[in-house]
């Protein structure tokens, strides 16, 4: 590989790093036909990890980090001083591919500043992924980041070569847009998303390909006073309204060449955590937005516990629960017991009575669940009700540090 | 289902003596199916076998040799023994032959009592396996070998005997190159058309660098945030073990040491002012980005493919920008597809003829479809034409919205179900609507039939029907005469 491209490599691939999603899930199956390279296994592959503990699935990239907007969060905003580079369209379809071939990666995922006009950006984003398909008879995943000023028309052609279309809403409120990412538009973030979604979903039902892994959103955790409730209730509200696969949090994480608007410290990273188990809630346990909001204080999940703990000890009045008779949902309810180990016990339990060994074999959260819970031998005497419950269950006090 | 029904008497063996079973070394389903079918049809129950992978002759002895009837077993079960074979755990046979015992003998859906203790232990093999190809699936790295032939060689140390389970995923993923994989057990060869396998592979037989790995170095360290380093994570998902196949890992040690500074270096230093000149030009240039013009749009519809694999050209609309009328009809059809112009088919030529008895000109008015791409089935040498979707018509809605608003007629009509559907975005049954009607848009709105629809009625239905079609394009020339007045 020539010396230019990596360097191009360098700064691109540093820019895009801020952007949490790397999944490579969701796309229907896949494999290669003859003279064709790549294959999709729907819930996608983690090629490597970097110390940062985060998976590297796709090429996560930037086409250039060039960019006419000056949202202060973003490393790339063009006041600020990074080293700038740009991309070629070939350049990206062969990194992508000999990456590939190598198996280093599912994929590329693709995002791109803002260069001479959001429709010349998009046309080019789009580019790559045709190029990848029909010149090169690709099969990997491709996740493009769309780009909500771009015309309508140009989404729709991105969705026919992308598994995944994504529009990042970067800040929860309007108030915060319109201070922190002054040139971008709420409205047409939300229409752009709303147009992807409606789009995903008639295509589904005509059996056509459209954006098939469906589309993903980032918000940005820290950079504004945003609660964890309304992050959640927001997050809720896309689920619902376009259908969205995943919200991804990000804490706001230091940048080279910092703004001045922004907050000196970032949040610590439990707290990110702790949202993405906020909305695990909503997405696999039956939590409505409201059951998520009960489990914070004043807005906040607490550090020091989950927050399906936090709902179970504001609600001891539904424990524990029997789990040779308790309902579905109400397992899922327990503290400790996953959708998994739920599922498990409901199937096992219709062949034999469940004791307290039995459960352990099925879990691995016991210890938080056993306040909540009865076995076929077990009983929690007043443990439910007990005061210092909480601090027997908090993770010892140590806050994922930064360094 | 329960303990009690454990206590079936099993059917009778040949005696009490203890069988020794011989299988070959690494991961021998087929010798295990056949000794698990024969000692089950002898009625051997597993605490009477032992278990040996030193690729002997079969001990097995002469009072039930030979082949024995496939077991039946619940769905699950076999999955499951293919899956746990390729443990390295020497017990796992005898577990495997424990579980396939019990299954035949009361408890068939043993499986489901996730909670039993050999059910519980053979899932974690179950899972260490899945676990185990699923790394091999990731951190396996291919190096390009030399020569003219693109090729390519890995070298692997999976934890258990998975290669010939993990191979048919390569396969399916690089189809289209040559490769090879190589292994302290085994290896394996895809030479673009057919898989085999070979004898242990050593690591010096990869090559020993590759021309993007450098690259994927650059990458690997750059796309790392050190604001966040959480090692235990990464070790957890990338145990130590597996790094030294990983050409990207040299880099970690120097990533974690320069970690800490660097985030330091980043919370310190002051924001500082940008260089860049103001762009305010340049943003400002971003809003005129979009097409000015419907010659623009008409460039930008002209570039772009059909939604539907087919049609040569797209169908641009036609006639004067500031036209009064403006007729939107569904599709271009296969005459129109070779012409490039709407409305010159069968159905476009009686358009016109109806339009000429209301005393409207095709010269003063704006035709144009829903959707721009002709689609169409072949049947023989025809082209049939085949409506569009809801999908697609969704798909081509926006160019639509754009061109008439650069047309800016002051009444549109709409030639059947799919233009209104674009005009809309709802589906309104004709015969319902047909007439004015308010679009909710700047102009005001018409609908009537198509004329395909007309070409498609029986003889004798045919003259009433055209009559009311004349009748609606005279109503159209009034509404627009009293519009533009």
């Amino acid at each position: 590989m020539d010396e230019s491209l990596a360097k191009k490599l360098r700064i691109l691939a540093d820019a895009a790093k801020y952007d949490a999603s790397c999944s490579s899930s969701g796309a229907p199956k896949r494999k290669a036909g003859a003279g064709e390279l790549g294959s999709t296994t729907g819930v996608g592959i983690c090629h490597a990890y970097t110390p940062d503990g985060r998976c590297i699935s796709l090429l996560k990239i930037l086409l250039t980090n060039y960019c006419l907007f000056d949202c202060a969060y973003c490393i790339n905003r063009r006041s600020s001083n990074v080293r700038r580079a740009k991309f070629s369209v070939d350049e990206v379809v062969t990194l992508t591919v000999e990456f590939y071939k190598r198996n280093y990666i599912e994929g590329l995922f693709l995002s791109s500043g803002i260069i001479k006009s959001p429709d010349h950006t998009m046309e080019l984003l789009t580019r790559v992924a045709k190029d990848l398909r029909r010149k090169h008879g690709f099969r990997g995943y491709i996740h493009l980041k769309s780009i909500p000023e771009a015309s309508p028309w140009l989404i729709e052609e991105a969705g026919l070569y992308a598994d995944r279309l994504s529009i990042n809403l970067e800040l929860p409120t309007e108030a915060s847009l319109e201070r922190l990412a002054p040139e971008k538009d709420g409205a047409a973030i939300q229409g752009a998303m709303a147009q992807i979604g409606e789009r995903i979903h008639e295509a589904k039902a005509e059996r056509r390909r459209f954006s098939p892994a469906g589309q993903s959103t980032q918000v940005i955790v820290g950079a504004d006073a945003t609660t964890d409730e309304a992050l959640i209730r927001k997050s809720a509200h896309l689920y619902g309204s376009y259908n969205l696969k995943r919200v991804y949090y990000s804490a706001f994480s230091p940048i080279p060449e910092g703004s001045t608007i922004l907050p000196l410290k970032s949040p610590p990273l439990q707290r990110e955590h702790r949202l993405y188990q906020g909305d695990w809630l909503i997405r696999y346990y039956e939590f409505s937005a409201d059951d998520v909001a009960d489990a914070t204080d004043g807005g906040m999940f607490a550090l020091d516990i989950d927050p399906k703990l936090a709902w179970a000890l504001k609600n001891r009045d539904r424990f524990p629960v029997d789990v040779n008779r308790a309902e579905r949902e109400a397992l899922l309810r327990v503290p400790g017991l996953g959708a998994r180990a739920v599922d498990k016990i409901v199937k096992a339990r219709r062949h034999t009575r469940l004791r307290l060994d039995d459960v352990a074999r099925l879990t691995s959260g016991l210890k938080r669940a056993r306040p909540f819970l009865i076995a076929e031998d077990y009983r929690p005497t007043g443990l439910t009700d007990c005061l210092d419950l909480r601090s027997r269950l908090a993770e010892p006090a140590q806050q994922m540090s930064l360094f | 289902m329960g303990r009690a029904a454990r206590s079936n008497p099993p059917p009778a063996d040949g005696g009490g003596l203890l069988r020794a079973i011989s299988l070959r070394p690494g991961a021998d389903l087929d010798g295990f199916r056949a000794a698990a079918r024969r000692l089950v049809a002898a009625g051997i129950p597993p605490e009477r076998v032992t278990w040996q992978e030193d690729g002997a002759t079969d001990l097995f002895g002469v009072d039930v040799g030979g082949e024995a009837p496939p077991l039946s077993l619940p769905p699950g079960v076999g999955d499951l023994v293919r899956m746990v074979v390729p443990h390295r755990d020497p017990e796992r046979y005898a577990l495997l032959y424990a579980l396939i015992w019990r299954v035949l003998h009361g408890e068939r859906r043993l499986l489901e009592v996730g909670s039993d203790p050999l059910v519980h232990r053979l899932e974690r093999m179950r899972k260490a396996i899945a676990r185990d190809l699923h790394k091999m699936h990731a951190f396996l790295r291919f190096r390009r070998a030399e020569g003219e032939l693109e090729r390519f060689v890995a070298w692997f140390e999976p934890d258990h005997y998975i290669l010939e389970a993990a191979a048919p995923f390569f396969v399916d993923r690089f189809r289209a190159l040559h490769w090879s994989i190589l292994t302290p057990e085994g290896s394996a060869h895809w030479d673009g058309s057919g898989l085999t396998y070979g004898p242990p592979g050593r690591r010096e037989d990869a090559p020993a660098s590759d021309g993007f790995e450098a690259g994927w170095r650059d990458y690997y360290e750059s796309t790392f945030n050190p604001a966040r380093t959480n090692l235990r994570a990464m070790r957890s998902e990338m145990p130590k073990k597996y790094w030294r196949n990983l050409p990207e890992t040299a880099a970690i040690p120097d990533l974690v040491r320069s970690a800490a500074s660097r985030t330091e270096a980043m919370i310190e230093r002051e924001p500082q002012m940008p260089v860049k000149r103001n762009p305010a030009r340049a943003v400002a240039a971003m809003a005129d980005d979009a097409p000015g013009s419907l010659e623009e749009l008409n460039a930008v519809i002209r570039r772009s493919e059909p939604l539907v694999p087919g049609a040569t050209q797209a169908v641009l609309g036609e006639g004067p920008v500031g036209a009064t009328i403006a007729f939107v009809g569904e599709q271009p059809g296969d005459q129109e597809d070779r012409q490039g112009r709407p409305f010159v088919g069968p159905a476009g030529q009686l358009l016109m003829r109806a339009m000429g008895e209301a005393g409207l000109m095709r010269p003063e008015v704006y035709l144009t479809n829903a959707v721009k791409h002709f689609k169409f089935e072949e049947r023989g040498k025809r082209r049939i034409h085949q409506k569009p979707t809801a999908g697609e018509v969704s798909h081509y809605r926006w160019w639509l919205d754009r061109e008439l608003d650069f047309v800016a007629p002051r009444l549109v009509v709409a030639l059947g179900a799919t233009a209104v559907l674009a005009l809309t975005g709802k589906a309104i049954p004709i015969t319902r609507a047909r007439g004015p009607a308010g679009f909710e848009k700047p102009y005001r709105g018409f609908i009537t039939v198509h004329p395909s629809y007309l070409l498609r009625l029986p003889d004798e239905a045919k003259d009433d029907a055209y009559g009311a079609f004349v009748e609606d394009l005279r109503r159209v020339k009034a509404l627009a005469e009293e519009l533009a007045g």
